[in-house]
C-alpha cells in the first residue's frame, strides 16, 4: 500500500496526462463523423506520432534541467535529409535511414558538447544552434520537394491487421528500445539526479557530465526518428521554419502537460507522449465541433496557458510566503 | 590620462569590450569586401535598422536581467504593428490614437505575462510561449476571413524612416531616447537595483523588503511595450503590417542581450553591452546579405558566429 501511494506520487503527472488524452478522445470521436473506425485512428496516431516523438526528445533535455529549442529544427533537418537520401532500393533506404538517424545524434552530440563542455547555456546555445541546423535544412532543401520510398512508408503509416496503427506500434518500439534502457540505466538515473540538483549529484560521485550528454544525444536521435516519420507521412521534405517553430512550441507544451517538471528532475517520457496527444487532439477537436479554422491557434495558445496556469493551484497550499521564490 | 583610460577599461566589462572589438572586426572584414562599409551613410543606416532590434533588445535585457526570458517578442511586435495600423483607418481624430494604441496592446500582453511569470510563478519559458501563441491566434482571428487596415500613418513612416535633424534617422533618436531613459532607469532608480537584485536571489530580495513581484510585472509590461513599439516602427519602416513580421526578431534579441554580457541567468550586465550587441548583430546580418551568401548560409553562419563569440567571451564559470 505504502509502495503503491509512493508510486502514484511520482507518477501522478503521467497519469493525469493519460486522463486528459482519453477523455479529449473519447469526445473526439464521439463526435466525428466515421466514430471510432480504424481509418479515423490511423490518422490520428499518424499526427500524434510525429509530436510524440519530438515530446519525448524535449523531455530528455528537460529532465537534466536544460531546454532544447532545436528539436523543432533538427526535426526539419531529419526531414529534409531523408526525402533526399532515404530513396531507392530497400538496401539504400537502409543507409539513407542510418544516415538520417546519425545525423540526428550528431545534432543533438552538438548541442550536448556545446552546453557542457562549452558551458554555455542551454536556451542561447540551441537556439542558436537551431539557425544552423535549419540554414543546412534549406540548403538540402531550398523548395520543398523530394520523395521517400512508397512501400515503407505505406507500411509504417498504416494499419497492421486488425486495424491497429503501425506508426503507435513504432513508438511502442522506440519507447521500448529507447525510454525504458534509459530510464533503467545508470546513466538515466544520473540524467535525473542532474536534473534535482547538480551540485548533490556531483558530490554523489554521479557522471554528470555524461548523463547530460547523453541526454542530448538521445534528444537528437529522437527528433530525428519524428523527422523520418514525418517523412513517410508526407512524402517530401520542406524546409520551413514555421513547422520547426510550432514543432519546439508544441514540445515544450507537450512536456509540460504531461507532468515533466521544467526545472528538471522529475517527470517521463511517457507522461510528455500523453500529453502530446492530448495537445494534438485538442486542435482537431476543433474540426468535428465545425469550427473556423482560424480558432485554432488562439484556442491552442490559450488552452497551453490555462493548463500551464493550472499548476499554480499549488500556491494555495504555501504557508510560508518565500516559498513562492523557490 | 593614461591611467583614466585603463581605469575605464578595466571598469568595463570585459564582454561589452569583446563585443566592440567584435563590431570592429566586422567592419574591418565588410570593408575589404567593399570600401563603402566605413562610410557615414551605411553607417547611418545601419544605425537606422539597429534601432528596430535595439528597442526589442532593451525591454529583452530587461526581463532576463531578472532572470526570466520573453519568448514572446515576436508576436507582441506584430501585434503591436498590426494593432497600430489598425487604428491609423479609425475615423479623423482618432486616427491619431495609432503610435499610442499599438504600444498599449503591446503592454497589455507583456502585463498579461508579468501576472503569470510574477503572481501565478509558470515559468516565463513556457508562459510567454503560451502568450506568443495566444497574440498569434489573437491576429490569424482579426485577419482571418477578410483584409483588414494595414497601412502605416504618416506619423508612423516619418518616425521610421524620415531624417529630420542632421541627417540623423529618426528611428536612432527613439532608440537613443528609451535608451538614455533605460539606463537612468536601471543605474540611477530603486527600481533598476530591484531588477538586479531578483536577478541575483529573489527571495534575498524579497526579504530585502522589494516588492519583487511587482517589480517583475513592470518588466514585462514594458518588455511587452517595448516590442510593440518596435511592431509600430517596422510598419512604418515597410509602410505597412503583415502576419509574422516579428518572427525574424526573437533569435537576434536574444543574441544581442547575451553577445552583449548579460548573464542569461539574470542579475549582471550593463546596457552599454546590449547597445554593443544590437550593433553587432545588425552588422553581421548586413554583411552576410550584402556579399549574397543565400538564406541557408546566412542562417547557417548566423548561428555558427554566435555560438563561436560565446564560446570566446560568454561562457559561464565552472560551477562545481
Amino acid at each position: 500500500m505504502r509502495d503503491f501511494r509512493y508510486w502514484f506520487a511520482e507518477n501522478r503527472g503521467t497519469l493525469l496526462a493519460i486522463l486528459v488524452f482519453v477523455v479529449m478522445f473519447a469526445i473526439y470521436t464521439g463526435n466525428h463523423s466515421a466514430g471510432f473506425s480504424a481509418n479515423v485512428i490511423t490518422t490520428a496516431s499518424n499526427k500524434g506520432v510525429l509530436l510524440a516523438l519530438v515530446a519525448m526528445a524535449q523531455t530528455m533535455v528537460v529532465l537534466t534541467a536544460g531546454i532544447d529549442l532545436s528539436v523543432g529544427m533538427i526535426f526539419v533537418l531529419a526531414n529534409c535529409l531523408a526525402s533526399t537520401i532515404a530513396v531507392g532500393t530497400a538496401f539504400e533506404t537502409t543507409l539513407g535511414i542510418i544516415g538520417v538517424l546519425a545525423t540526428g545524434i550528431a545534432c543533438g552530440a552538438l548541442n550536448g558538447v556545446i552546453v557542457i563542455y562549452g558551458r554555455l547555456q542551454p536556451i542561447v546555445t540551441t537556439l542558436a544552434t537551431g539557425a544552423v541546423f535549419f540554414g543546412i535544412s534549406l540548403w538540402l532543401r531550398s523548395v520543398p520537394g523530394g520523395d521517400t520510398n512508397a512501400d515503407l512508408a505505406d507500411a509504417l503509416t498504416g494499419q497492421l491487421p486488425g486495424g491497429i496503427p503501425t506508426s503507435l506500434v513504432v513508438l511502442l518500439g522506440i519507447v521500448l528500445l529507447v525510454w525504458v534502457p534509459f530510464r533503467r540505466s545508470m546513466l538515466g538515473r544520473a540524467a535525473y539526479a542532474v536534473g534535482s540538483s547538480e551540485p548533490a549529484a556531483y558530490m554523489s560521485g554521479v557522471p554528470i557530465e555524461r548523463a547530460r550528454l547523453l541526454a542530448y544525444v538521445l534528444s537528437g536521435f529522437l527528433a530525428s526518428c519524428g523527422g523520418l516519420m514525418l517523412t513517410f507521412i508526407t512524402y517530401s521534405g520542406e524546409a520551413s521554419a514555421a513547422i520547426g517553430g510550432t514543432y519546439t512550441l508544441n514540445s515544450i507544451a507537450a512536456v509540460v502537460l504531461g507532468g515533466v517538471s521544467l526545472f528538471g528532475g522529475s517527470g517521463s517520457a511517457i507522461g510528455a507522449i500523453f500529453g502530446a496527444f492530448a495537445l494534438r487532439t485538442i486542435g482537431d477537436l476543433l474540426f468535428v465541433f465545425d469550427m473556423e479554422p482560424f480558432w485554432q491557434p488562439l484556442f491552442q495558445g490559450v488552452i497551453l496557458l490555462a493548463a500551464v496556469t493550472l499548476g499554480s493551484l499549488r500556491l494555495l497550499r504555501i504557508k510560508n510566503r518565500l516559498d513562492l521564490f523557490g | 590620462m593614461g591611467a583614466a583610460i585603463i581605469g575605464f577599461f578595466n571598469r568595463m566589462d570585459r564582454a561589452v569590450l569583446a563585443a566592440f572589438a567584435c563590431i570592429i572586426a566586422l567592419l574591418l572584414v565588410g570593408s575589404l569586401y567593399s570600401s563603402s562599409f566605413l562610410s557615414p551613410e551605411y553607417l547611418l543606416q545601419q544605425l537606422q535598422v539597429a534601432s528596430f532590434l535595439g528597442l526589442i533588445a532593451t525591454g529583452m535585457m530587461l526581463v532576463v536581467l531578472l532572470g526570466q526570458i520573453d519568448l514572446s517578442v515576436p508576436w507582441v511586435l506584430t501585434v503591436g504593428g498590426m494593432m497600430s495600423t489598425a487604428a491609423a483607418g479609425w475615423d479623423a481624430p482618432w486616427n491619431l490614437l495609432a503610435i499610442p494604441f499599438g504600444i498599449f496592446c503591446g503592454m497589455a500582453l507583456g502585463f498579461a505575462n508579468g501576472i503569470g511569470v510574477a503572481y501565478l510563478r509558470v515559468p516565463s519559458m513556457i508562459f510567454t510561449l503560451g502568450m506568443n501563441a495566444v497574440a498569434q491566434g489573437l491576429m490569424v482571428l482579426r485577419t482571418g476571413g477578410f483584409a483588414p487596415q494595414d497601412h502605416a500613418t504618416e506619423a508612423m513612416r516619418v518616425l521610421a524612416t524620415g531624417r529630420l535633424v542632421l541627417n540623423i534617422p529618426n528611428a536612432l533618436f527613439v532608440w537613443g531616447i528609451v535608451g538614455a531613459v533605460t539606463i537612468f532607469v536601471l543605474t540611477r532608480t530603486t527600481f533598476g537595483r530591484a531588477v538586479y537584485a531578483i536577478g541575483n536571489r529573489e527571495r534575498a530580495a524579497y526579504l530585502s523588503g522589494l516588492a519583487t513581484q511587482r517589480t517583475v510585472l513592470l518588466a514585462f509590461t514594458a518588455s511587452g511595450g517595448l516590442a510593440a513599439s518596435a511592431g509600430v516602427l517596422l510598419a512604418g519602416y515597410s509602410t505597412k503590417a503583415y502576419q509574422a513580421m516579428g518572427d525574424p526578431y526573437l533569435l537576434p534579441a536574444v543574441a544581442a542581450v547575451v553577445l552583449g554580457g548579460t548573464n542569461i541567468l539574470g542579475g549582471r550586465g550593463s546596457y552599454l553591452g546590449t547597445i554593443a550587441g544590437v550593433i553587432l548583430i545588425t552588422l553581421l546580418q548586413s554583411i552576410l546579405s550584402v556579399m549574397q551568401i543565400n538564406e541557408a548560409g546566412r542562417q547557417l553562419i548566423y548561428g555558427a558566429v554566435i555560438i563561436l563569440m560565446l564560446l570566446i567571451y560568454g561562457r559561464q564559470r565552472k560551477q562545481i
